[in-house]
C-alpha cells in the first residue's frame, strides 16, 4: 500500500520537485509543478489526519532501520494537524501565487523562487513529521535558509536588511537548538524523541539535561518569535513579497511552537517541565507578548506591520496555552494554531489585494476602498472578526479553549490577559475596517492600478476559501478539536 | 411545520429579505415593498410560533456543535415569545415610518440601510429564540456588528467616533466580562442550557454568585447600566428609525432580555435571593434610574434626552431582574413590551419633527403644536405611558415593579421608582407643553405642516397600542406570567 508511505512522501515529493522547478525555463511551468505537488501533499496530509483522528497512530521507519538507530516518523494528532495546516496554507498560497509572483518577482528569478518556496515548505513539513530530534534540526535549516532567500526577494530594498536580520537571529536560534540537542545526546546517547523521553526520565535531574532543555527552548523560541526574541518578525513579514508573508504568517512560527510543544510534552515530560521555570517563563512572557504585540499593532500606520504585530500577540496565546501544561491548554494552543493560520493568511491575502489595487498599504491611503472592492472587504471583515474572537468564527473556539484552560487552573490573571488581548484586537481590527469602509475616499481611481484586481480569481478565490473556512470551521470543529483531542489522547494527558 | 421550523423561519425570513433588498437598490419602491412584505411575513411566522406555543408544543432546533456538548440551538419559551411579538410588530411599524422618513430626509445609502436593518432583526430573532447562553452570546455579537453600519450611516467624523464608542463598549464588555463569566459557568456546571429554575444551584458555590452576576450585569452592555451607558447617547447620530427600533427596542431590549434570561434560566431567582447576589448589585440600576433622569433633564437635544430616558427605563427592567422575585420579574418582563411601544412613539415624533421642520432641540419646539398637532398628541400619549399614568399600558409594568420592590422589602427602591416617575413628568411632558402652550414672545407659525403620511401612520399605531394595552395587556401579561411563574 502506498498509503503507509504518505508520511515520508510528504517530504520526499517536494524535495524531488524543488530542483525540477529550479531548472524549468519560466515561472508558469514552475508554478504548475508546485501546484501539482501541493495538491498531492494536501490530499496525503488529509488522509493522514483522518487516520489519526480515528485513533491510528502512524509509525514509519525510514529505510526500515529500527529506531533509535534509524530515523522514525511518528505521527499523532499533534503533527498530523500541523501537516494539514502547512499543506492547506501552502496550496492556497500557491493559487494566490499565480497572480502574486509575476507581480512581485522578476521573470528570470521565478523558477528559483518557486524552488525556494518548495524547500521552505518541505522543511516545515519535515520538522513536524519527524520523530528524530536531529532530523528536526536538519529540516529547520532547510526551511530557514530558503526563508531568508524568499524574504530577501521583496520589492522594497529594505527586504534585504530584514532578511539579513532574520538570518543572523535565525542562525543563532538554530545554533542554540543544535547545542541543546548535543547536550541531550551527550547525556542519553539517543536522538529519537520517544527513546529520549525514556532515557531522560532516568537522568532527569542532571545539570546537562537542564541546560539542554534551556538551549532547545531558547533556540526554538527565537524561531517562533516569542517575546522577547521577536525582533526579526515584523520587519521580515512587512518587507517580504506578499505570498511569502502569507505563507510565513500561516505556518512558520507555528511549526516552531509545535517543536516546543513536542519537546515539553513528549521529550521532556510535563512533570519534568513543571519542575523547571519553563512554564512560568512561557506564561509570563506569553502574557507580555499578548499585550505588547496588540499595543504595537494598534499604533501601526500600515497594514502589513499591523498584521505582523498582531501575529506576535497571537504567539503569546500559543505560549500561554503550552505554559499551562494541561490537556486543555495544549488543546487550546493546537486549535488556536490551526485557526490562526486560517485567519492570518486570509488577512495577509486581503492585504495583498489592497496593495495590488492601490499600490500602497498605508492605512491612510486605503480610505473608502471597501466600497470599491466589496469582496475583499467582506473577507477582511470576516477574518478580522475571527481574529477578535467573535462567536460563530474559528477565533471564538480558540478563545473558548484558552479561557477554559486558564479557568480550570483558576488562573484569573491569565483570563484577564486573554480577554484584554481580545479587546485590544477589536481596536486594531476596527481601525482597519472603519478606514476601509466609512472614511472618505483617499485616492482618486486614476492613481490605482487600472484593472479591477479584485476580480482576479487567483487572488480572491483563496482569500474567500479561507474566509469561509473561518466561519464554517468555527461552527463545525471536527477537524481542529478532533485532532487536538486525538493528540491529547495519544500523549496520555489526563483531561478533567 | 412544527415549532422548531417556525423558529428557523423567524430568523431566515428577515435574512432572505435582506438579501433581496440588497439587490434592489435601483428600484426603491419595489425595495420598500419587499421590506414591508418581509416584515408582514415575519409577523405571520411569529404568530404561528405563538399559536403553537399556546398549544403546548415544544421543540428544539440544533444548528451546530462547535464545542463538544455545547450547541448552537434554538427553542421557544414565553419570555422570548413576548419579545418576539414586540420586535416583529414594531419592525413593520418602523418600516412604514422609515419609508417616509428616509425619503423625506433625503438620506443616502438607503439600500444599505434597509438591508442591515433586516439583518439586525434576524440577529434579534436569534437572541430571542436562543436555547443556551452560547447561542445568545453569538447573536448578541452579531447584533452589535450588524447595527454598527447603521450607527455610522452618515459617515461623518462624528458618526465614526460614535461608532467607535458603540462598538468598543458593546463588544468590549461582552468579550471582557460576559465571555469569562460564561466560560466559568461552563467549567463549573457543565451546561449552558436555559433551564427553568436555573442550572447553578448546588453546582456553583454561593460565594461565586455575586461576582458572576456582576459580570453579566456589566458584561451585557446593551442593557446600558451605568457606567457602561455612553454608547446609547452616542448611537443617536444614526437616522431616527434606527434610534427608534434598534436603540429603543431591539438592541437595548436584547440587553435587558439577556439579563432576564440569565437571571431566570441560568442563575434561577431562588439562587440569587438565597445567595444574596443581588444585594449590592441592585444599587447599580437604582443609581442609573436616578442619574439618567437627572441627565435627561439637562439635555436640550431631543433625541439625546430620549436616549437618557431609555437608559433610565432599561434599568427598571434590570431592577426587576435583580429583585429576583415573581412580581419584580413580571414587571420587568412586561416593561420590555410597554416601554417599547411608548418609546418608539417618542422617537418617531423626534424624527417627524426633524423631517418636517429640521429642528432637533427641545428649546426650538415652542409653539410647534399648532403646526404639528397630531405629532405632539402622539408624543403626549407615549410620555404618559412611560410615566406610568392610566389609561396607558406603561402603568402595568410600573405597578408590578413597585409590587416587586415591596415584596422584597426594598423601600429605597420603591422610593426611587416613584421619584423617577416624577422626573419623567418633568422632562417628557415639558415637550408637548412647550409645543401647545408657548410662552408669550415666541413666534407662532400658522397652518398645519405635518411629516409625511407614512410617518404619521407609524406614530399612530404604537400610540394606539399604548392605550389598548392598558385595557387588555395581552398577550404580554400571560406570557410574562408564564415565564416568571
Amino acid at each position: 500500500m502506498v498509503g503507509q508511505h504518505f508520511g515520508i512522501l510528504l517530504v520526499v515529493l517536494p524535495l524531488l520537485a524543488a530542483p525540477v522547478t529550479a531548472l524549468l525555463p519560466n515561472g508558469r511551468s514552475s508554478w504548475a509543478v508546485v501546484m501539482a505537488v501541493m495538491t498531492l501533499c494536501l490530499l496525503m496530509s488529509l488522509s493522514i489526519l483522518g487516520d489519526v483522528i480515528n485513533g491510528h497512530l502512524i509509525h514509519y521507519e525510514l529505510g526500515g532501520w529500527a529506531p533509535p538507530w534509524g530515523i522514525a516518523y511518528e505521527i499523532d494528532g499533534l503533527n498530523a494537524l500541523m501537516a494539514v495546516i502547512i499543506n492547506m496554507i501552502g496550496t492556497l498560497v500557491t493559487i494566490y501565487a499565480w497572480y502574486s509572483v509575476p507581480a512581485d518577482i522578476p521573470e528570470s528569478k521565478q523558477p528559483h523562487f518557486y524552488a525556494a518556496y518548495l524547500l521552505c515548505f518541505l522543511g516545515l513539513l519535515g520538522m513536524c513529521m519527524t520523530g528524530d530530534i536531529f532530523n528536526v534540526f536538519v529540516f529547520l535549516e532547510i526551511s530557514s535558509l530558503s526563508t531568508y532567500a524568499l524574504v530577501s526577494m521583496g520589492r522594497n530594498r529594505r527586504a534585504l536588511t530584514a532578511s539579513f536580520q532574520y538570518l543572523i537571529l535565525g542562525t543563532i536560534g538554530a545554533t542554540f537548538f543544535l547545542i541543546g540537542i548535543g547536550l541531550a545526546y551527550a547525556a542519553t546517547g539517543s536522538l529519537n524523541m520517544a527513546d529520549l523521553a525514556i532515557r531522560l526520565s532516568e537522568s532527569a535531574h542532571t545539570q546537562t539535561i537542564h541546560t539542554a532543555l534551556g538551549f532547545i527552548f531558547i533556540g526554538m523560541a527565537l524561531k517562533a518569535a516569542m517575546f522577547p526574541l521577536h525582533q526579526w518578525l515584523p520587519r521580515a513579514y512587512t518587507y517580504a513579497p506578499v505570498m511569502v508573508s502569507v505563507f510565513l504568517a500561516g505556518t512558520a512560527t507555528k511549526v516552531a511552537v509545535y517543536v516546543i510543544a513536542r519537546s515539553v510534552f513528549t521529550v521532556f515530560t510535563p512533570e519534568y517541565s513543571l519542575q523547571t521555570l519553563l512554564n512560568e517563563l512561557l506564561i509570563v512572557f506569553g502574557a507580555i507578548a499578548v499585550i505588547h504585540g496588540a499595543a504595537r499593532s494598534i499604533r501601526q500606520t500600515s497594514v502589513k506591520p499591523l498584521l505582523a504585530w498582531s501575529s506576535l500577540s497571537q504567539i503569546g496565546y500559543f505560549m500561554i496555552g503550552i505554559g499551562l501544561l494541561s490537556a486543555t491548554g495544549l488543546m487550546a494552543t493546537m486549535i488556536h494554531m490551526f485557526n490562526h493560520a486560517l485567519i492570518k493568511s486570509a488577512l495577509f491575502m486581503a492585504a495583498g489585494i489592497w496593495l495590488y489595487q492601490t499600490g500602497s498599504l498605508r492605512i491612510s491611503s486605503l480610505g473608502g476602498m471597501g466600497k470599491r472592492m466589496p469582496l475583499t472587504f467582506m473577507a477582511t471583515v470576516i477574518a478580522g472578526l475571527s481574529l477578535i474572537g467573535v462567536p460563530g468564527t474559528v477565533g471564538f473556539v480558540s478563545k473558548w479553549y484558552l479561557v477554559l484552560a486558564a479557568v480550570e487552573q483558576q488562573a484569573w490573571g491569565i483570563v484577564a490577559v486573554i480577554v484584554l488581548g481580545s479587546v485590544m484586537a477589536i481596536i486594531y481590527v476596527w481601525k482597519l475596517i472603519e478606514t476601509l469602509y466609512f472614511q472618505p475616499v483617499a485616492m482618486e481611481p486614476a492613481q490605482h492600478n487600472a484593472r479591477h484586481i479584485e476580480r482576479t480569481p487567483a487572488l480572491i478565490l483563496p482569500t474567500w476559501i479561507l474566509a469561509i473556512a473561518c466561519i464554517y470551521l468555527g461552527l463545525d470543529t471536527e477537524v481542529s478539536v478532533g485532532a487536538a483531542e486525538a493528540a491529547v489522547n495519544s500523549l496520555g494527558l489526563a483531561r478533567p | 411545520m412544527n415549532i422548531a421550523d417556525y423558529v428557523m423561519w423567524a430568523m431566515l425570513v428577515p435574512l432572505i429579505g435582506a438579501v433581496i433588498i440588497s439587490r434592489l437598490g435601483r428600484w426603491p419602491n419595489i425595495r420598500e415593498a419587499v421590506t414591508l412584505i418581509t416584515a408582514t411575513i415575519l409577523i405571520g411566522v411569529v404568530y404561528r410560533t405563538y399559536h403553537n406555543l399556546q398549544a403546548g408544543e415544544t421543540g428544539k432546533l440544533i444548528l451546530a456543535e462547535p464545542v463538544p456538548g455545547l450547541t448552537i440551538a434554538f427553542s421557544v419559551e414565553p419570555l422570548g415569545m413576548l419579545f418576539a411579538v414586540v420586535a416583529s410588530l414594531l419592525w413593520l411599524v418602523t418600516s412604514i415610518y422609515a419609508i417616509g422618513y428616509m425619503r423625506g430626509h433625503h438620506e443616502k445609502n438607503q439600500t444599505r440601510f434597509f438591508t442591515t436593518f433586516a439583518v439586525a432583526i434576524a440577529a434579534t430573532m436569534g437572541i430571542i429564540f436562543s436555547d443556551n447562553l452560547l447561542t445568545l452570546f453569538l447573536f448578541y455579537e452579531l447584533l452589535t456588528i450588524s447595527t454598527y453600519p447603521l450607527v455610522v450611516h452618515s459617515g461623518t467624523a462624528r458618526a465614526r467616533r460614535s461608532g467607535r464608542v458603540y462598538l468598543g463598549i458593546l463588544m468590549g464588555t461582552s468579550i471582557a466580562l460576559m465571555l469569562p463569566a460564561i466560560i466559568v459557568i461552563w467549567s463549573q456546571v457543565g451546561t449552558l442550557d436555559f433551564t427553568a429554575k436555573g442550572v447553578m444551584a448546588g453546582k456553583v458555590s454561593p460565594a461565586w454568585a455575586m461576582p458572576l452576576y456582576l459580570l453579566f450585569i456589566l458584561g451585557i452592555g446593551k442593557a446600558a447600566v451605568m457606567p457602561l451607558h455612553k454608547w446609547l447617547p452616542a448611537a443617536m447620530v444614526a437616522p431616527t428609525p434606527v434610534s427608534a427600533l434598534l436603540h429603543a427596542v431591539a438592541v437595548v431590549k436584547a440587553g435587558v432580555f439577556s439579563i432576564l434570561k440569565v437571571t431566570i434560566y441560568i442563575f434561577g431567582p431562588d439562587f440569587i435571593t438565597s445567595t444574596g447576589a443581588g444585594l449590592w448589585i441592585i444599587w447599580l440600576p437604582t443609581i442609573t434610574i436616578l442619574l439618567a433622569s437627572f441627565i435627561a433633564m439637562t439635555r436640550d437635544n431631543l433625541k439625546e434626552r430620549l436616549a437618557y430616558s431609555t437608559i433610565g427605563q432599561l434599568s427598571y427592567i434590570v431592577l426587576g431582574a435583580v429583585l429576583a422575585n415573581q412580581m419584580g420579574l413580571l414587571g420587568g418582563s412586561l416593561h420590555i413590551a410597554m416601554h417599547a411601544f411608548a418609546k418608539i412613539t417618542l422617537f418617531f415624533v423626534a424624527g417627524a419633527i426633524l423631517v418636517a421642520t429640521h429642528k432637533t432641540q427641545v428649546s426650538q419646539l415652542n409653539g410647534l403644536g399648532r403646526q404639528m398637532p397630531f405629532t405632539f398628541i402622539f408624543f403626549a400619549v407615549g410620555s404618559a405611558s412611560i410615566i406610568g399614568l392610566p389609561p396607558f399600558g406603561g402603568m402595568w409594568s410600573k405597578w408590578y415593579l413597585a409590587l416587586g420592590a415591596v415584596d422584597a422589602g426594598q423601600w429605597a427602591m420603591l422610593t426611587v421608582l416613584m421619584i423617577s416617575s416624577l422626573l419623567n413628568i418633568v422632562y417628557l411632558l415639558e415637550i408637548p407643553a412647550r409645543a401647545f402652550f408657548p410662552t408669550m414672545n415666541s413666534k407662532i407659525c400658522g397652518g398645519i405642516k405635518e411629516a409625511p403620511v407614512t410617518c404619521l401612520i407609524g406614530m399612530l399605531i404604537p400610540s394606539l397600542i399604548c392605550i389598548y394595552l392598558f385595557f387588555n395587556p395581552e398577550p404580554f401579561y400571560s406570557l410574562a406570567q408564564l415565564a416568571t411563574r
